[in-house]
């Protein structure tokens, strides 16, 4: 059991900001394309976190173009450059899955003041 | 020769691989094992290493005996490889995880987890009757056969026992080898309970 800890403890990350559901973050996520690594930017509401350690994911959605995107991604994946903290939410569930509902001015999150 | 290491099943996790995609992996204890007997063609008739691995709570007499003659500590479990040339080993020589590198083609052989007695659905994966339209047979294995031979053919698939079995899952991935914890991390499942006895073989069918 304990070798097991040790080796996702090696894998963890500890440059990822404290973040939670109902939080506005921009992720900068590495992509490869035509043997070019570049970076592309996500940014959009985290709806929920789920899993523990290495295995722990967070989903990001956003409206493009008028349709709403779902990103997970790994939290400790190499393949993040970075996650930004753009804007604190106030929600008062840890899975927002009410959002996918809603759409304009009512799946709007109040900040944290 | 095929190689040959007993270990224990740590459990599951999973590895980013260097381009961020992630491997699932079994964590297997593998060894260190020690050497308890040699065997050469001019005592035993053929080239062999008998291998041990985990210590033994209580052995009987005679048992102990055995491993008293080799001066290795009681093992619990013993396994034999059959090698080309036996007399490149001495009992009591130890073998580690470091015969085996990343990348390598592996065989792993465990007991699978026991699931008691067992339907056919769950144990042949027979399909499940009607649950409406007056049906009773819900999850009945229905029909044994046809009314002509008036008896039922050998080996007709029914309930039983299912599972605590020997299975050996072929053509595994070793992903990383980390011989100071005496790890081998294996890619995908591997049959048995958590802290059960796995043997890890060179791949018997690698490269086909």
């Amino acid at each position: 059991m304990n070798l097991i800890e040790n080796l996702e403890k090696e894998q963890l990350r500890n440059d990822i900001p404290a973040f939670r559901a109902g939080d506005t973050v921009k992720v900068s996520v590495k992509v490869v394309e035509g043997g070019k690594e570049r970076i592309q930017q996500y940014e959009g509401v985290c709806i929920k976190r789920q899993g523990a350690g290495v295995r722990e994911s967070f989903t990001v959605r956003r409206i493009s173009y008028g349709v709403g995107v779902e990103r997970t991604f790994p939290v400790h994946s190499p393949r993040l450059a970075q996650i930004q903290v753009m804007r604190r939410g106030k929600v008062r569930r840890a899975k927002l899955y009410y959002l996918r509902d809603l759409k304009g001015k009512a799946a709007r999150i109040k900040e944290i003041r | 020769m095929p190689k040959l290491l007993l270990g224990k099943k740590l459990g599951m996790t999973q590895i980013f691989a260097e381009d961020g995609k992630i491997i699932p992996v079994t964590v297997i204890e593998a060894g260190p094992c020690l050497v308890s007997q040699v065997k050469t063609a001019a005592t035993d008739g053929y080239e062999a290493v008998q291998i041990g691995y985990g210590a033994a709570k209580k052995p009987s007499k005679p048992v102990a005996g055995h491993f008293a003659k080799s001066g290795v500590p009681a093992l619990r479990y013993l396994r034999e490889m059959r090698v080309s040339d036996a007399a490149e080993y001495q009992p009591g020589q130890e073998i580690k995880a470091d015969i085996f590198a990343a990348g390598e083609k592996i065989d792993v052989e465990g007991t699978s987890k026991g699931k008691g007695f067992a339907g056919t659905i769950k144990r042949w994966n027979f399909q499940r009757g009607p649950m409406g339209h007056g049906s009773k047979n819900h999850r009945r294995p229905a029909s044994a056969g046809a009314k002509g031979p008036a008896r039922i053919f050998k080996g007709k698939k029914s309930p039983g026992r299912l599972g605590g079995e020997k299975v050996t899952v072929q053509n595994l991935e070793i992903v990383r080898v980390d011989v100071d914890r005496n790890m081998i991390l294996v890619k995908g499942a591997v049959p048995g309970p958590k802290r059960g006895l796995v043997v890890v073989k060179s791949a018997v069918k690698a490269g086909k």
